[in-house]
């Protein structure tokens, strides 16, 4: 059975025909074609899916796409704005957060969501914000030093 | 991971909405977060013709105030609880185990109402469609015996929400609805000891509420034991509520997950109380959680070091609890 979806992606009004019961990261990497959101366990256990529904972190692979209907949703894709990286990834690109990457989108999915509700967050509070997130090359203290950098690259600006 | 069965999804906007549609609809199941259903759904253990999708129902969305305690929504989130001004003064013990169930991310859509229902949990049973299929799966779904305890005619697959415990603490009660009509019930008296008919709702009966009430003058808290730090189930969750100072105990509530196929509330707690709390009550404390918990092989984590645990934390916690 299939229905009319309507929602944004990154963004953009879009109108698609999916199944009801197509998953989210199927509806975004094969229909959209956005192909930055990784699926890595399939299960609810990795967090490479997550994305932004609604400025929140979700797991697109337990999400059925026809559930979102209205939502704004945002991917990894969203965050570079005319070629130019967003501070977040240029973090994650100087400061060597991303090593194969696999994990990388839903990484800085999770820890954009993080700074937009926090912009000035604990070591404490952005580990927590990443728990759920596994990095299989484990280079998880790069990746905090990759969050903490914008935030000393902010406090750098402001000063 | 399996491809999903055809199903299709129905969005009702009232509690009652939703029961008419699970009493006219064939195996249809409730979505809330879809956190614990989508996996299992994957994993094959779920193939309903229809689901229903809770999250249009505004009602089941608030926390309120009542006379003497709170009616949280089932489909409150957990993230919802945890940063609710109203949990945060008398509810706190909510919050903290709350704050243990999986990751931030989940924590978004996990509602309270799915923690509640969750399904019980077993390592012959989380797995894939091929895994259970060459063990010719269990008891629980689709098989003919139980690999956890072969001679025995039950499921023993482990509770292991961490809600409950605290909930129970609290003297939640449950709403529940239905096509025939609502009842109130304690939520103890929710569950049942068989891991695969663990709850008592009537077919297609939808949990709409939790009411719990104030524990005044108690000291309260939820210890978790897991395999990881994080984003992880618990072997043992111990929620406990102690009134009293020092070696004087008046009143103590236990709560228990991950032991048995229901959640625990410790009976027999009021035999401790009334007077000074020694090394007999710890002992006596002991005795009432050795016989009411049955830790059993669904876990990696060996069943007898799962017993262990859940006598040496409940008896930490209470102590920890009286000294503060
Ligand atoms: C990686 C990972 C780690 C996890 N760790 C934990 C953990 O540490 N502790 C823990 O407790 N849980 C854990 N969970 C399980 C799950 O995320 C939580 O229990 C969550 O609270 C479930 O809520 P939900 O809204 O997502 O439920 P759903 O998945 O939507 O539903 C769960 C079950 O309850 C039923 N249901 C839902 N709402 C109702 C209702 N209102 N009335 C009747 N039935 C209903 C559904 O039909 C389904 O059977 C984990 C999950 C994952 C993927
Ligand atoms: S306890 Fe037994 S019947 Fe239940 S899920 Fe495990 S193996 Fe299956
Ligand atoms: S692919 Fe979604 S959590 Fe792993
Ligand atoms: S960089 Fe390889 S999985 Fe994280």
């Amino acid at each position: 059975m299939k229905s009319i979806l309507r929602l944004t992606v990154n963004g953009r009004e879009r109108e698609d025909l999916v199944p009801q019961n197509m998953l989210l990261i199927d509806y975004l990497r094969d229909t959209v074609g956005l192909k930055g959101s990784k699926m890595g366990c399939d299960g609810g256990e990795c967090g490479a899916c997550t994305i932004l529904v609604n400025d929140a972190p979700q797991l697109a692979c337990l999400t059925l796409a026809a559930t979102v209907e209205g939502k704004k949703i945002e991917t990894v894709e969203s965050l570079s704005q005319n070629g130019r990286l967003s501070k977040l990834q240029q973090m994650f690109h100087e400061k060597l957060g991303t090593q194969c990457g696999f994990c990388t989108p839903g990484m800085i999915m999770a820890a954009e969501a993080l700074l937009r509700a926090n912009s000035n967050p604990s070591d404490e509070e952005i580990k927590k914000a990443l728990e759920g997130n596994l990095c299989r090359c484990t280079g998880y203290v790069k990746i905090l030093e990759s969050v903490k950098g914008v935030i000393e690259s902010n406090e750098e600006a402001a000063a | 991971m399996e491809v999903l069965p055809d199903f299709e999804i129905l969005c009702p906007n009232s509690a009652e909405e939703a029961a008419q549609m699970a009493s006219k609809k064939g195996e249809s199941r409730y979505m809330a977060g879809g956190t614990d259903f989508m996996p299992n759904m994957r994993r094959g253990l779920e193939k309903p013709k229809a689901v229903i999708d809770l999250s249009g129902i505004g009602e089941m969305q608030s926390i309120e105030k009542t006379g003497n305690g709170l009616r949280i929504g089932a489909s409150v989130t957990l993230q919802q609880l945890i940063s609710a001004d109203e949990i945060k003064s008398d509810f706190s013990l909510l919050a903290e185990a709350a704050e243990t169930i999986a990751g931030t991310t989940h924590r978004q859509t996990a509602t309270v109402g799915g923690n509640v229902c969750l399904d019980t949990r077993c390592q012959f049973y989380n797995q894939s469609e091929w895994w259970r299929k060459s063990n010719d799966y269990c008891l629980k779904y689709e098989g003919e015996i139980c690999h956890v305890a072969p001679t025995g005619k039950i499921c023993r697959a482990a509770f292991s929400g961490d809600l409950a415990p605290a909930l129970m603490v609290h003297g939640a009660k449950v709403e529940l609805t239905s096509a025939k009509g609502t009842r109130t019930i304690d939520l103890k008296d929710l569950y049942q000891e068989d891991g695969a008919d663990y709850l008592l709702l009537e077919p297609g009966e939808l949990l709409v509420a939790v009411l719990v009430e104030k524990l005044e003058g108690y000291k309260t808290a939820y210890r978790k034991v897991r395999v990881r730090g994080g984003v992880d189930f618990p072997l043992v969750g111990i929620a406990a509520a102690v009134k009293g100072n020092g070696t004087q105990l008046e009143d103590l509530r236990v709560g228990l997950t991950g032991t048995n196929s229901k959640p625990v509330s410790l009976e027999g707690t009021a035999d401790l109380c009334g007077g000074s709390f020694d090394e007999t009550g710890f002992k006596a404390l002991e005795k009432l959680v050795q016989k009411q918990i049955q830790p059993m092989r669904s876990t990696f984590s060996p069943s007898h070091y799962r017993r262990k645990v859940a006598l040496n934390v409940s008896r930490r916690l209470v102590g920890n609890l009286l000294e503060n």
